[in-house]
């Protein structure tokens, strides 16, 4: 599965299109990250826990739509996009959808 | 008599998170700044543009989507001097160096993904910023996440 945010994918051509492919997941944080993440609120710096967890819900969020691109029989997704939301107080969704095609 | 006291010692606890935060806070940001600085220098020679597609003389043979986000904090001592800004209005420099720091770290991740998914190039660069609350308090920022994001190209002729 090709997999690019452009409107194609480069250096190749697309024979088909099956249209919009999303996935998305919603995730909340860990109590303990949530204190770690309080002392650092203290001092600053970066939230290394937070940066995890929200790159692992968003690999996640790709893996779904990479998942229903391959139950259309397309071979490549392009222009994807993403989009965060916090939907609940603690907890944040990861959303990232792209337009399935197949590519030769 | 004994509010009085309750009072000194919430202003003593808050004096010495000023305090903590401020030397901690500015010695974060100093140590941040010249990492950055020094793998800005490592990569300038991988580009990374925001073109929508490939520039017509580059000959690609391979692409994927890569990915580079972070999640920072402003210090205590930086927040408690926006909210002082909030009150008169401005610009509040302590935020814009945050979101600086965030950006650029989010760029330098993604040229690291670059550099380790073999690729030469990135185009279609983008980035994103979101803010996260904490939970059961919604007015205090936990962090702020920036996400950079592009597609990598393999190329026959490498700038």
């Amino acid at each position: 599965m090709i997999l690019s945010n452009t409107e194609t994918v480069p250096g190749k051509q697309i024979t088909r299109f099956f249209g919009v492919v999303s996935g998305s997941t919603v995730r909340a944080k860990h109590i303990g990250k949530d204190i770690m993440a309080g002392f650092k609120n203290i001092v600053g710096g970066e939230l290394k826990a937070y940066t995890e967890l929200i790159a692992e819900a968003r690999e996640d969020a790709v893996g779904r739509m990479v998942r229903e691109a391959e139950s259309l029989g397309a071979n490549a997704v392009v222009n994807i996009r993403f989009s965060t939301s916090s939907v609940a107080q603690g907890a944040a969704e990861l959303f990232a959808y792209g337009t399935a095609v197949t590519v030769e | 008599m004994d509010t009085q006291v309750e009072l000194g010692v919430r202003l003593g606890i808050s004096l010495a998170l000023l305090v903590l935060a401020y030397f901690t806070g500015a010695a974060v940001e100093r140590r941040h700044y010249a990492s950055i600085r020094k793998r800005e220098l490592r990569w300038r020679s991988l580009p990374a543009i925001t073109f929508r597609s490939v520039p017509p003389s580059w000959k690609v043979t391979e692409s994927g989507l890569i990915t580079g986000s972070v999640v920072i904090s402003v210090d205590y001592f930086k927040r408690f001097l926006a909210g002082l800004r909030a009150i008169f209005g401005g610009r509040i420099k302590a935020y814009e160096s945050l979101l600086d720091r965030a950006r650029r770290e989010a760029l330098m991740r993604l040229k690291q993904q670059a550099v380790e998914g073999g690729y030469h190039a990135i185009v279609n660069v983008r980035l994103e910023t979101c803010r996260m609350a904490n939970a059961g308090n919604s007015e205090s920022i936990a962090g702020l996440e920036v996400l950079a994001f592009g597609t990598g190209v393999k190329l026959l002729n490498a700038p």
